[in-house]
């Protein structure tokens, strides 16, 4: 019997099966950031176990409040950079250098097809992108993977979603997973693996793969995973090279990780992207998603671009296209924060950040800040915000605030005219 | 092994993601302690007051797909510092049943007809629920009314339970 992506790596880095369905496996990346790891590291140094299982697969970054806003987050801040530097951990992303966890770790050739990879954060499920097994965790979780380098699941189960026909002008990957969401629901993948597939997927960059597997969490997936191909070899290759002789025998390495014809699904579904508008969700839930045209006259106080959904280069492109040569309406303000340092420098070079300026928003540094309503954006309360990153929950970016999540390229639009618009 | 006895809360609703469990402004505190006065502050539900409905409970009886969202392990804390070491829902998301289990504390998943009777039969009613950990089995009682149900929790979160968390079972066996 074939093996699906996610069967296929817990075989091969199970440590342990304790009883029934639940396995140990060991993991090759253990990604840190300073909200969920400082409370793991001061449990570890009460304990008298400070010390890291390997810190070649520790990786860390100061993301969600940089840079600091008070003294709480400069101290979460210092925790962890007291802690990397202690343990040699390496690869530490601190000002200057710091992105939203989920960009700048693909970004730096971290995430491996077959990897296994925890983070204290749900959208880890982001690196699934890579044919990688990436799991958002608790800070329980995090602290035994830093410790021993393990993590328990249960065998993974996998949802088949079959992306079929081609996406029209004014269609990204957001619509894409958006729909998936709303005919999933917000826990019709729970306790399963997403793995998305089809000419769709094929289609779409690593960029977009990442914005799909970003908000399998979204409908209850522990990871949503994207089998590995030439695009992934592409993407990779600046790290790679030295490892193989072609990008054909990379592929032809990675591939062993792609499902088997003959895998067996515990559920599958098939969407014709062909037929998909622009879609924006409504309410306090992400599976709640109507198309853009069928919004009437909803106006919105903010337009925010950026996140570890949508930050990356294609989708500022994406919204600079939309912005060239107009201006944000006038009682909107709009925010964009390139998710790493690299697409902020590329978006420089390419004339994006001054199309942005040109049309009124504010450029902030890489940060996750606004989208969870932490820092750098939170609204009032009434207050309308049209958001390219990836919870509209109840209070998510401020209390008493209305979060609606769409393509950067809608979000763009809606801050032109003002109401809640598709790009034309 | 934690006290999973006590005065139970129902809240009527599906989907309570963790960001209405405890917020994200809160996660800047760097003690479990701290997060005390901040549990369900954004829950929205009808009627439902925070700094009223919490006094003294140790149980929470909802629906289906409880601790959706972020994978924050704050909003186990924020209830374990309220003195809630149990929640009993229809379904839970993965992370936070997870991060209860990982904590030493029980997400329980009891079917849909006995959550729609615990409902009928005990909200709103300041009901008692005990657990007999060992037999299985929940009871709850409101005056003379009682009602058992019995509980499945699998081997390996049941061996959580007993070791105290993840880390202390982890930091045996690995």
């Amino acid at each position: 019997m074939g093996k699906t992506i996610a069967e296929k790596i817990f075989d091969a880095h199970r440590v342990d099966n304790p009883s029934g369905t639940i396995q140990v496996i060991s993991l090759d990346r253990v990604f840190c950031h300073e909200i969920t790891t400082p409370i793991a590291i001061n449990d570890l140094v009460s304990r008298g176990k400070d010390r890291v299982h390997n810190p070649e697969n520790i990786k860390a970054v100061i993301d969600h409040v940089t840079p600091a806003k008070d003294s709480k987050t400069a101290e979460q801040g210092k925790i962890l950079r007291d802690w990397a530097k202690r343990n040699n951990i390496r690869d530490f992303f601190d000002i200057g250098k710091n992105g939203v966890c989920h960009a700048i770790f693909p970004e730096k050739g971290f995430v491996r097809p077959g990897f296994t990879v925890i983070m204290g954060d749900s959208h880890t499920c982001t690196h699934g992108a890579f044919c990688a097994f990436a799991a958002g965790v608790g800070t329980t979780d995090l602290e035994v993977g830093i410790l021993k380098g393990v993590c328990a699941f249960e065998y993974p189960k996998t949802m088949k979603v079959n992306l079929t026909g081609d996406l029209v002008p004014g269609v990204y990957p957001k619509d894409v997973i958006l729909t998936v969401i709303k005919t999933v629901g917000v826990n019709g993948a729970t306790n399963m693996v997403m793995e998305f597939t089809g000419p769709v997927v094929d289609g779409m960059s690593m960029e977009g793969r990442m914005t799909l597997s970003n908000m399998a969490v979204e409908a209850g997936a522990t990871s949503g995973i994207c089998k590995a191909d030439m695009t992934t070899v592409d993407y990779l290759w600046p790290f790679i090279k030295s490892d193989f002789a072609s990008k054909e025998e990379a592929l032809a390495a990675y591939a062993q990780w792609n499902a088997d014809s003959d895998a067996v699904y515990e559920k599958e579904i098939t969407i014709d992207c062909a037929s998909l508008r622009p879609v924006s969700t409504f309410g306090y839930k992400p599976d709640q998603v109507k198309n853009i045209s069928d919004f009437e006259n909803t106006k919105i106080d903010q337009v925010y671009i950026g996140s570890c959904t949508n930050g990356r280069i294609e989708d500022l492109r994406q919204a600079a296209a939309v912005l060239k040569g107009k201006s944000l309406h006038p009682d909107v303000r709009g925010i964009v924060s390139p998710a790493t340092p690299e697409i902020f420098s590329q978006a420089l070079k390419e004339g994006l950040i001054e199309i942005f300026m040109d049309a009124g928003f504010c450029v902030t540094n890489p940060t996750c800040g606004a989208c969870l309503g932490m820092s750098n954006g939170v609204l009032a309360a009434g207050e309308v915000c049209a958001s390219t990153t990836n919870r509209n929950f109840n209070g998510r970016m401020g209390k008493g605030g209305m979060v609606h999540l769409m393509s950067p390229a809608s979000a763009a639009a809606s801050g032109i005219a003002g109401v809640i618009t598709a790009a034309q | 092994m934690k006290n999973f006895n006590g005065n139970a809360l129902f809240l009527d609703r599906s989907d309570i993601n963790t960001d209405e469990i405890i917020p994200a402004k809160y996660l800047t505190e760097i003690t479990k302690e701290a997060l005390a006065p901040f549990l369900l502050e954004d829950l929205k539900l009808k009627g439902f007051d925070p700094s009223k409905n919490l006094e003294g409970i140790s149980v929470i009886i909802t629906r289906e797909n409880f601790g959706c969202g972020s994978s924050r392990e704050h909003a186990p804390w924020a209830l374990e510092v309220n003195g809630i070491n149990l929640v009993i829902a229809e379904n839970f998301a993965r992370i936070f049943k997870q991060n209860m289990f990982n904590c030493g504390m029980m997400a329980v998943e009891l079917p849909s007809d006995t959550i729609d009777d615990l409902f009928a039969g005990f909200a709103g009613t300041g009901a008692v629920v005990s657990t007999d950990f060992e037999q299985g089995t929940f009871t709850f009682s409101h005056g003379e009314l009682k009602k058992t149900v019995p509980f499945i929790v699998s081997d390996f979160n049941r061996d959580l339970v007993l070791a105290g968390g993840w880390v202390e079972y982890a930091d045996k066996k690995y």
